[in-house]
């Protein structure tokens, strides 16, 4: 394990579950994977998934006693155990050391606060800044984000401000104490197709500069094509697929992947044709499950899907798939790339 | 344009705000929906897209020009006439969480038009809610049930049968997927798609989804700041865009393939929407426009017919398309 103790991150085991009134929900189920320096990661899947739980769980920012991070979870920060943390040492680590930007800039701003005294109110804790020193640093900040007249807009408030500007100030507060990893929770769904585009160039021009690694929680394939390294697919709480932006774009090898794939509609394609949809709805996290969840609703499934949790294969370093298809004994399929798909041409 | 439903002549809707200023939502739009056909309408948020559907079936009143349904202006009806034209145009809403009474079972949120505009008994409307029901996707048992039981799908597909229970020809679909997941979304177009087919309703699809607008729609308008820039058939303004604005709006669409160097063509718009209320003298995307000459900043530009059914509303759009840019 020399390789290990290298990851900026590593999780292993993750399990969370939340308790309700109709029983317990398991909303992560056994989810390792590792972050390393200056890459970004992005975890794809629909709503309910458990990607921003997952990333919730890295910063321990879920409430107990409702969620509760199970037994045998380890999180690991450049060596350190997340999960063993006090709260005095949480402190420190949210926000100086790993941040993040969530959905809405709308609600996770205050609004009786300007947007100085926000990005100020970090480098105060974090750095031990005077006023003076963290003014003078919050305006850095809003250049930093390319927010024009910063001086003035200092000291404006959230109210004031667009949706592309609120998105801005957020990533100029999680940026103000320099992470080492910046959590980004769907950072463009809310704004329009123009501000999405101006906001996803910033965030990788600063992770250049600052070197920070990033995990990018999103359901957007096409966000993710051009922004992450690696990609990990999740459904129901457990990550079905992982690889290389190339490895799951061009050889996919998991179903529920390929679906995701084919529901992104083409600019190119013929009009009023039948949208491909994926039949069915993900299973229901109060019940154990035993079987591949995915089998309900995969074309391809066999019977041993139904009976037996599948083990991920290795395809090559970077890529994993969590297949009964990957048996050498299981038929051979024809998957979904988008080369396939092909978006030339029309 | 012997089967032209609706068509809109100069509509302008403004709003009062503070100050005695006005803000100019919709602004001089003129545009024409065929039988059985649809017409996106796209823009970024505040574009004044929905303002504009609102206005099409009489939840506003407009300020001015006409709104010909079916070749009656339907503007200064009252009465009974009035009541009449809201049978034959409908509408989804963008949330299906907010436009649904809590405290109504969804049968009676779908057959409450029915009351208004039928003669029908009570247990025929039960009857009616259940049939709309069924051809939306959904079945009996959810006849009894409230809103809050259901998901966000569901809930937009009650909202889609509501609108279709009093048998509409029209139906103004503001944002009707925007609140859903991915999954989901191909699932509404999909059902609404087939209902256009299996019914000949006619559709204004207002959204910000450029690649949804693409697949549902015959038309297509594009929106900026209160005003239509561009208008044409889904082919002629996805392939070949005449207007700046559409061309960065087109090009802003994420890629989902990595290798396509889509990144580097990628046109960039600096800059955000102005505020309606002020808006710039002259184009009004000139301020964020990479063409934008002297012309553009003083002279609006006039709603220039460019060819077969297309128009376009820009001082340069011939020589953009000559040089080829």
């Amino acid at each position: 394990m020399t390789q290990a103790d290298e990851h900026l991150l590593e999780v292993e085991h993750l399990r969370v579950s939340f308790h309700t009134y109709a029983g317990e929900v398991k909303a992560v189920r056994d989810v390792s994977f590792f972050l390393d320096e200056g890459e970004t990661l992005a975890f794809v899947g629909e709503s309910g998934c458990g990607k921003s739980v997952t990333s919730k769980a890295l910063m321990r920012l879920l409430k107990p006693p409702v969620a509760r991070i199970d037994e045998g979870s380890r999180i690991s920060f450049c060596g350190e155990d997340v999960l063993r943390m006090d709260k005095k040492r949480l402190r420190a680590l949210r926000g100086a050391e790993i941040s993040m930007i969530f959905q809405d800039p709308m609600t996770s701003l205050n609004p009786t606060m300007t947007c100085g005294k926000q990005i100020m109110e970090t480098l105060m804790l974090h750095r031990g800044m005077d006023k003076a020193a963290a003014r003078k640093e919050a305006i850095r900040m809003l250049e930093t984000v390319r927010i024009p007249d910063a001086e003035k807009r200092v000291d404006q408030y959230p109210h004031q401000m667009s949706g592309g500007m609120r998105q801005r100030v957020m990533i100029a507060i999680a940026l103000a104490c320099n992470p080492k990893i910046l959590i980004a929770d769907e950072p463009t769904t809310a704004l329009d197709v123009t501000i999405q585009a101006q906001i996803l160039e910033l965030l990788q021009n600063l992770r250049e500069e600052l070197h920070t690694a990033v995990i990018l929680v999103t359901h957007d394939l096409g966000v993710v094509a051009n922004f992450a390294d690696r990609i990990q697919v999740m459904y129901a709480g457990q990550i079905v697929e992982r690889g290389t932006v190339r490895e799951i774009f061009r050889e996919a090898k998991h179903p529920y992947t390929w679906a995701l794939l084919r529901s992104v509609p083409k600019l190119a394609k013929e009009t009023k044709q039948e949208l491909y949809t994926l039949k069915g709805t993900p299973p229901d996290l109060i019940l154990p499950l035993a079987h591949c969840p995915f089998a309900a609703r995969c074309e391809y499934c066999m019977p041993i899907c139904r009976e037996r949790m599948p083990e991920e294969t290795s395809l090559s370093g970077t890529h994993g798939v969590c297949c009964h298809l990957q048996h050498p004994m299981a038929p051979k399929v024809e998957g979904f790339t988008t080369m396939q798909g092909g978006s030339a041409g029309g | 344009m012997a089967d032209c439903l609706v068509e809109v002549r100069d509509l302008c809707k403004y709003f009062p705000v503070a100050g005695k200023k006005t803000l100019k939502a919709v602004d001089h739009v003129s545009f024409t929906i065929e039988k059985g056909q649809t017409l996106g309408i796209v823009g970024e948020s505040g574009c004044g897209k929905t303002t504009c559907g609102r206005t099409l079936i009489g939840l506003y009143p407009k300020t001015s020009g006409e709104i010909l349904f079916a070749g009656q202006d339907v503007t200064e009806l009252a009465g009974k006439e009035r009541l009449r034209f809201k049978k034959r145009a409908q509408m989804i809403f963008q949330d299906p969480y907010s436009s649904l009474d809590p405290r109504m079972t969804i049968a009676e949120i779908v057959a409450e038009g029915l009351q208004v505009h039928t003669n029908l008994s009570r247990k025929e409307r039960q009857e009616r809610a259940a049939e709309e029901l069924l051809a939306v996707g959904l079945t009996r048992d959810y006849l009894n049930r409230f809103a809050h039981e259901l998901s966000g799908g569901q809930r937009q597909r009650v909202g889609i049968a509501r609108a279709l229970a009093v048998e509409p020809e029209f139906i103004v679909c503001d944002e009707p997927i925007s609140a859903l997941d991915v999954s989901i979304q191909a699932q509404i177009v999909n059902l609404l798609i087939r209902l256009q087919k299996e019914r000949g309703l006619t559709y204004l699809f207002i959204s910000h989804d450029l690649s949804m607008v693409r697949h549902i729609s015959d038309y297509v308008g594009i929106m900026y700041l209160g005003a239509l820039v561009e208008y044409g058939t889904g082919a002629q303004v996805f392939s070949e865009a005449l207007h700046p604005y559409t061309k960065a709006l087109i090009s802003a669409i994420p890629d989902p393939d990595p290798d396509s160097g889509h990144e580097e063509k990628k046109i960039r718009l600096s800059g955000e929407v102005p505020s309606p209320v002020d808006p710039p003298p002259g184009c009004r995307f000139a301020p964020r426009c990479a063409f934008a000459c002297e012309a553009c900043h003083a002279q609006m530009p006039a709603w220039e017919h460019a060819g077969e059914g297309r128009y376009v509303a820009c001082h340069r759009w011939k020589e953009i398309k000559e040089k080829g840019v």
